[in-house]
């Protein structure tokens, strides 16, 4: 494989290397393709409001300390409990005195975390089996969709408690149970992607070529699933942060005393009629973060797959 | 492995223009043989699901605790004592065999005892299912009364600004975590504006006067024609049921908008414009009818769906529903009510999931393959 052999050099800008018509490798290629998604998506205002809220939240995460101004999100003080907003306490004090500020702050590390593990954990098991069943058909698919059926016939969040009663409260086994319950839509959607691949040409010569049916799924069918299952998991991922602040909030997520937003608002419910803030702030940031997905996902979807918009 | 024929295939013969088809009308003997073999085809596939369904629960009864016989018993019983439940619970057969004996015992209803209530699961399940019924048929209404018109007009005005507006809803809708909505309408509506009732079905002063007939309390007050108690539970139910209707809302608008589109885009909406029809006789007479039938699986997804995500608005609004009841049993540890629980939901779920997947084949003209 060659790596960009086409040299900038000075001569022609990076932006006209991009946009080549006829681009002189695979990197090139990828990356024209790549450019012209992000003008794309920068150019729908609803998909780029969603983005700027995601890059958003993923810098407080990552830079939480700092956006926390140092102060500590687990340090009581139970002088200073319950404090309304104010400029010491921009969002106010918990029940143990604890800082609300940073402590949604630090919550975006944990929303992101498990979004992240989930995404991990269902795109690849979706893939696999959505593939196969596509490609390979008959009994194979037969079994495959009746038990993805089986799952998505299920009740989400009610599956998740189940497992996660089960399993035990904790950060690992919430991601796990709701990794187990999110799974089911990209079977169906890879699968459904791969029946039209299957019919291709290309894929015809690459079977007469001699290629093992498992290098034909993982080299030429599943790339080609893949920009589906992403603008489907931007849209989901909303659905995944609401699925693990209702278990946060059950108090079946992460464990206190880190700072989780679902079991933030759980600490403020019953307050909610005197200390407000307590509840409502860290609720504020679900919503947000929920939005900027589903702002994204929208976008996205409008982008690269106007039919379904 | 086989070779994809869209190479080896030749191309078909230009044989003469085959004569325009005209499928004979099917006779009402073969029309019923393929509703019965749909109906067939769909209990089929509701008792495979069911199926699943009691191999999760029973996975998660059986394996994940790291000992059954422990979780029963506790950890200070003594050995005769372990021994005995062991043999009790039948952890002394095979896998498969105690898969059976669940299975039988799921069957006829026995979802062993509460260990809270001490009563039979299903006893209390049946006890607390009324409550879940009433919240989710009242937020159900609400969202088909105002998603529906909502999606025809997004969908109608596709671009403009009421398109806009519904769609801002909408994801708001969508993105709001339910709990916190149902915090942030107690304290406006119930502790400032006090508008609303508070937290639970009725006023303590209410309570235990109604004697439970069908134990839904709106209908139970108004048969006995105790309006008092009616609006009371009126009070109770409107800012729960409001707030999960806004869920059902943003979900059955957004699904009438695209479907709207979808049939307006369509050659008889211009055939019936150009023959001098009204844009909104077009949108209702012609368009609506023909979205009505997707429109009943989203529907009874959104009402399915509430069975569920009641499960947060109940715990929030102390609702002692089916959902509260689930909760409490798991902080509780109290497995065997938490399973039949999740059995239950899952059941109604799976059941009013695949009856409109069902309905809606039967309906729709188009889907009933020959």
């Amino acid at each position: 494989m060659t790596i960009a052999s086409a040299d900038p050099g000075g001569k022609i800008s990076l932006r006209a290397w991009l946009a080549d018509e006829t681009p002189k490798s695979r990197t090139q290629a990828f990356l024209a393709n790549l450019w012209r998604g992000v003008v794309a998506l920068c150019s729908n205002p609803v998909a780029f409001g969603g983005l700027a809220v995601v890059l958003a939240i993923v810098l407080v995460a990552a830079l939480a300390p700092l956006f926390a101004f140092g102060i500590s999100p687990i340090e009581q003080d139970l002088a200073h409990r319950l404090a309304p907003p104010s400029p010491t306490h921009w969002f106010g004090t918990d029940e143990l005195g604890r800082d609300i500020y940073a402590r949604t702050v630090y919550g975006a590390r944990v929303t992101l975390t498990i979004v992240v593990l989930v995404s991990v954990i269902v795109v690849p098991i979706g893939l696999t089996v959505g593939t196969a069943a596509g490609y390979l058909g008959g009994i194979v698919d037969t079994v495959l969709m009746r038990i993805t059926d089986i799952f998505l016939a299920f009740p989400r969040l009610i599956l998740a408690l189940a497992f996660a009663s089960a399993l035990g409260a904790g950060l690992r086994n919430a991601v796990i149970a709701i990794a187990l319950t999110a799974w089911p839509p990209y079977a169906r959607l890879a699968r459904a992607e791969t029946i039209t691949i299957a019919r291709s040409d290309y894929i015809a010569a690459v079977v007469l070529q001699g290629a093992s049916t498992p290098r034909i799924l993982l080299r030429h069918v599943v790339p080609l699933c893949l920009s589906s299952v992403i603008v489907r998991l931007t849209l989901d991922m909303a659905g995944i942060i609401l699925t693990a602040a209702g278990l946060g909030f059950l108090g079946l997520g992460q464990q206190p005393p880190t700072p989780e937003w679902g079991a933030m608002v759980s600490s403020g419910r019953d307050l909610i009629l005197d200390q407000w803030w307590v509840a409502t702030i860290p609720g504020l940031a679900i919503f947000v973060a929920s939005l900027g997905f589903n702002l994204l996902g929208d976008g996205l979807r409008d982008v690269f797959d106007p039919k379904a918009a | 492995m086989s070779i994809p024929d869209t190479i080896a295939a030749p191309l078909p013969e230009p044989g003469p223009p085959l004569p325009a088809a005209r499928r004979p009308a099917p006779s009402p003997a073969r029309a019923a043989w393929r509703v019965a073999r749909q109906a067939g085809a769909f209990i089929a596939s509701l008792a495979l699901t069911f199926l699943g369904l009691t191999c999760v629960t029973f996975v998660i009864g059986r394996f994940i605790p790291a000992d059954p016989v422990l979780a029963v018993v506790g950890d200070r019983a003594t050995r005769e004592v372990y021994d005995k439940a062991r043999l009790d619970m039948g952890l002394d057969r095979s896998i498969p065999e105690q898969y059976f004996i669940y299975l039988k015992k799921v069957l006829s209803g026995d979802f062993g005892h509460s260990v809270i209530t001490s009563q039979p699961v299903l006893y209390d399940l049946m006890r607390f299912f009324p409550a879940t019924f009433e919240l989710a048929t009242i937020a159900t209404i609400i969202g088909v009364a105002v998603g529906i018109p909502a999606g025809v007009a997004a969908g109608a005005n596709r671009g403009r600004w009421p398109d806009h507006t519904i769609r801002i809803v909408g994801l708001f809708g969508y993105s709001m975590p339910v709990f916190w909505l149902g915090l942030v309408g107690l304290f406006v509506f119930y502790g400032r504006l006090g508008w609303v009732s508070g937290p639970g079905r009725l006023d303590v002063f209410y309570e235990d006067i109604l004697e439970p007939r069908t134990g839904v309390i709106l209908i139970d007050s108004a048969l006995a024609g105790e309006w008092g108690i009616f609006w009371n539970a009126f009070g109770h139910l409107i800012l729960p049921a409001a707030i999960l209707g806004y869920i059902a809302l943003a979900y059955i608008a957004r699904m009438t908008r695209s479907f709207m589109i979808d049939q307006l885009s369509q050659e008889y909406v211009t055939a019936a414009l150009i023959k001098g029809r009204s844009f909104r006789g077009v949108v209702w007479g012609h368009a609506f009818p023909n979205i009505l039938v997707p429109l009943i699986t989203v529907i009874g997804l959104a009402y399915a769906g509430f069975l569920e995500g009641a499960v947060l608005t109940e715990t929030v609004f102390a609702w002692p529903g089916l959902g509260r009841y689930i909760t409490q049993s798991l902080f509780n540890a109290d497995m065997n009510a938490v399973l039949g629980g999740t059995l239950v939901v899952g059941a109604v779920f799976i059941g009013i999931n695949l009856s409109c997947d069902f309905l809606y084949k039967v309906a729709d003209p188009r889907l009933r393959a020959p």
